[in-house]
């Protein structure tokens, strides 16, 4: 049997839907909602790091390159990185389908 | 042994509170109230309980101050009134919700408007779908009796829920009374420490008031309506232990001269006693009258109320509350 990630009916809940396992909401994948995911043209990019600092959801991360990249799991696609991006090396892009 | 003394009732539900040592109390001064709200301050001012009396800005800060208090696993007390209660609406089914036996003492009062002090019950009519368990408390012995019931109510692990007492504005709350007060030793007999189910501690990581999608909202509010449901059956086993200990007895409808009653008044609050006399006159001129008494709101109990009409042909049920454009009040 699986495990369940969360409870399905108030039978299965904790009292006050209290959650005892630390870092669930990391399960919860955001980046569903995306409609426009954002891509980065390196050839633009000065590694600044302004992207990083601006994202609401902290999904932007350091590549070991330098250069910059958003976890899509979580990435709702506001493109406010884009919005700040002082040499506008970020593209908001259509998700398809 | 207790002693019975003379006291002010907002007074004596502030020295009730004072006996159940609680931590933690987050209030906000209201007419007619504010005497609660001073005299819990004058108790930790005084260090007669090893309290925190928290000076908030606002009655939704009272109660968001106590969730937080009661997160930690603190035992909380707050009191309101009228707008002050509507002022913390918002934040009370996150109380029920989040679990927490938080215990409040509520003046009830008139809301506006017009403007008006004067006691009703329009302020808690207003909160009654939050899922607080509501005690109304026909005079001071009742509110004193209440307000550590309360605690013991709303700790129980099979209960888990926030509890107001209610005590009519006035009425009872400026009304010098004689009450008997239990004793320090009397209350830690049948109240024990408060043992929370979890707590915001480091040690062990827990998230509390968190996000329910569609899927599982509904179901979190079945799981809150059982909670409350099946809390009577806790309060019936702590009122029987109150009983037991202190000879006083409690229950959800109280029932005078109702055993041959063809009429009968229904009433909450402190317009109990009054109508006791109204009964005794009634009976004088041959009129078969009795009373009940609802002294438990939330949750309704419905089992008692259907055994203690029996055989009664007429009820006047009084409100004191309007439910505007609906079926009558609230308690019709």
């Amino acid at each position: 049997m699986t495990e369940k990630k969360w409870p399905e009916t108030w039978q299965e809940m904790n009292p006050g839907c209290m959650v005892f396992r630390p870092g669930s909401a990391s399960e919860y994948h955001t980046g569903s909602w995306r409609a426009k995911r954002p891509v980065w043209d390196n050839a633009k990019c000065i590694k600044c790091g302004v992207c990083y600092i601006y994202c609401p959801e902290g999904c932007i991360a350091e590549k070991a390159d330098g250069y910059f990249d958003a976890n899509l799991d979580y990435c709702k696609g506001c493109g406010i990185c884009a919005h700040e991006c002082w040499s506008a090396a970020i593209k908001m892009v259509n998700e398809e389908g | 042994m207790g002693k019975r003394v003379g006291m002010e009732v907002a007074i004596a539900s502030a020295e009730a509170a004072a006996l159940c040592r609680f931590d933690v109390a987050a209030v906000y001064p209201i007419t007619p109230q504010s005497h609660v709200a001073e005299h819990l301050s004058d108790i930790v001012n005084d260090g007669r309980v090893d309290a925190s009396f928290m000076t908030v800005e606002s009655e939704h800060s009272a109660m968001s101050a106590a969730i937080g208090a009661s997160a930690t696993g603190s035992r909380v007390v707050t009191a309101t009134s009228s707008q002050g209660l509507l002022y913390m609406s918002e934040v009370l089914p996150i109380a029920s919700a989040m679990r927490l036996p938080i215990v409040m003492i509520i003046a009830n009062r008139a809301v506006s408007g017009p403007i008006n002090i004067w006691n009703d019950h329009s302020d808690i009519m207003l909160q009654r779908d939050t899922g607080w368990i509501s005690f109304f408390a026909e005079n001071g012995q009742e509110v004193v009796d209440m307000t550590i019931q309360a605690f013991k109510v709303g700790e129980d692990r099979r209960v888990m829920l926030p509890v107001n007492v209610n005590m009519d504005g006035f009425q009872l709350t400026h009304v010098v009374e004689p009450i008997i007060m239990p004793d320090q030793e009397e209350v830690d007999r049948f109240l024990p420490a408060y043992l929370p189910y979890a707590t915001l501690h480091p040690d062990r990581p827990v998230s509390m008031g968190t996000l329910g999608m569609p899927d599982i909202y509904t179901e979190s509010q079945k799981s809150k309506d059982e909670a409350i449901v099946h809390s009577i059956g806790v309060i019936r086993e702590v009122w029987k232990e109150w009983e037991a200990q202190f000879g006083r007895k409690y229950e959800p409808i109280g029932s005078y001269r109702t055993e041959d009653a063809d009429v009968a008044l229904v009433t909450m609050g402190s317009m109990g006693e009054t109508a006791e006399i109204a009964v005794d006159e009634l009976r004088k001129q041959g009129v078969k009258a009795g009373l009940l008494k609802i002294k438990l709101w939330r949750p309704f109990p419905f089992d008692d109320l259907k055994k203690a009409v029996q055989g009664i042909r007429v009820l006047a049920v009084t409100d004191r509350a309007v439910s505007f454009g609906g079926p009558g009040g609230p308690v019709f």
